[in-house]
């Protein structure tokens, strides 16, 4: 924990010295997965463990993120609602729309230092 | 695609197999269709026509099939579903024939809510007729998968909300296919279900006309789109030795026909708003026609059984 929050601040301390460089994007705890015609986009997304993956719904229908070991699950998400899960276990992590179940998608969950 | 015109038989289709005549997508703006089916030829008269007129007076039993008036949808594509619900409703009430009963083939509303099923509940009152309902995906949102649903449309029905009525010696089954889907599937019957299906047909006589109503496709309209059941086939075998079989559903918001061997597949329009044709766009989402064109595009179904003929007469009816 106190390792995290250093690192935490000392990223918020680093932030203006490496907006130009790549290295913050790597420690970005924090991705987005777009749903839009009916797919998840990336389909497949790799974060470092921690990371918190906010899905938003772009169509005009609603879907729902259920995870196929029902480790997470969202409400139905109107147009433009999010849902937001933040994944603590390395791992892959399956998912789909319980509503429109051709929809599918994967997180995979790396351990940190990986 | 293919567009029948009126009062042209279709032909069945040469493949050496089997008698099937496949009927593609048809809407002729501001006119009904009539569908005949005589010993597998399919054919579609106007709706003005003589012939349509007597085969309408003849019908024995005339009953609506309404679907996807998903109440709660203001997106582009319709910012009023309520108030195309309404027009739908007035022409209904406008028939010059009444109809014994109605049904409904599922996403009434849209987002499960119980203000949604208010809305639609209060016009569809108003045709005064019996209602039989099957649930769409977006009747079963709530936490409990379904429990709306069932508290208000689902007494006397089984499982997910299931049920069997017979009518003028007709067999009616309403199925539910939108419940516990599996990732990467499609539409999902389940075990109790099938079992349950084939129990309730297993004494029936094979000259019992059959109609079975679900939501999503039984039969595999678009599989990319998820527009089909995966299970669906199972339940087609057995009703595989009745002599006429009409299954009908809604999900797709279009029409579509399929004839195969006594079976005939049927979809409806919705009174909300129109969806793509299979393959046309990059998904299946609410399709956005020009100002003026949307009712073109909603409409009801008005299915006659006249007694002889091997296949119901069905009239799909747009709005405008």
């Amino acid at each position: 924990m106190v390792t995290t929050a250093a690192r935490y601040i000392a990223t918020a301390f680093l932030g203006p010295l490496l907006a130009c460089g790549t290295a913050l994007a790597a420690e970005t705890p924090a991705r987005e997965v777009k749903i839009e015609n009916f797919t998840f986009a990336p389909q497949t997304l790799t974060v470092p463990v921690g990371t918190t993956v906010t899905w938003i719904n772009a169509d005009d229908i609603p879907h729902t993120v259920t995870a196929e070991d029902h480790s997470f699950r969202s409400k139905a998400l109107d147009t433009n609602d999010r849902f937001t899960f933040t994944f603590s276990t390395p791992g892959e992590y399956g998912y789909f729309c319980s509503l429109h179940p051709r929809m599918v998608g994967k997180i995979i969950v790396k351990a940190a230092g990986n | 695609m293919n567009i029948p015109t009126p009062d042209e038989p279709l032909r069945d289709d040469d493949d050496g197999i089997s008698r099937r005549g496949f009927l593609r997508c048809m809407t002729w703006a501001g006119t009904g269709v009539l569908w005949m089916v005589n010993d597998g030829l399919p054919r579609s008269l106007g709706l003005s026509s003589a012939e349509a007129a007597t085969a309408l007076k003849s019908s024995k039993l005339t009953f609506l099939q309404i679907s996807d008036s998903h109440i709660g949808f203001d997106k582009p594509a319709n910012p009023d579903a309520l108030a195309t619900l309404r027009e739908a409703v007035a022409k209904i009430k406008a028939l010059p024939v009444k109809p014994s009963f109605m049904v409904h083939t599922g996403d009434i509303s849209h987002l499960s809510r119980a203000k949604e099923f208010d809305d639609a509940d209060q016009l569809i009152k108003e045709v005064g007729l019996p209602v039989f309902y099957v649930p769409g995906e977006h009747d079963v949102l709530d936490e409990e998968a379904g429990k709306l649903y069932r508290e208000r449309y689902g007494k006397g029905s089984k499982g997910a909300g299931w049920y069997s009525f017979d009518q003028d010696g007709i067999h009616f089954i309403g199925l539910v296919n939108v419940v516990d889907l599996k990732a990467g599937g499609l539409g999902n019957l389940g075990e109790e279900q099938l079992k349950w299906l084939e129990d309730d047909v297993k004494g029936l006589s094979a000259s019992t006309p059959i109609v079975v109503f679900a939501h999503i496709p039984l039969w595999s309209v678009y599989p990319e789109w998820g527009w089909g059941t995966d299970d669906g086939a199972r339940a087609l075998s057995f009703l595989k030795r009745f002599g006429s079989v009409t299954v009908m559903n809604g999900h797709i918001h279009q029409i579509m026909q399929k004839i195969e061997g006594n079976i005939a597949f049927h979809t409806a329009r919705s009174t909300a708003f129109p969806q793509p044709a299979p393959g046309t766009a990059p998904g299946p989402g609410p399709m956005q026609v020009p100002a003026g064109e949307l009712r073109k595009f909603l409409g009801v179904g008005h299915v006659n059984f006249v007694p002889g003929n091997k296949r119901l007469a069905i009239i799909d009816t747009p709005l405008a």
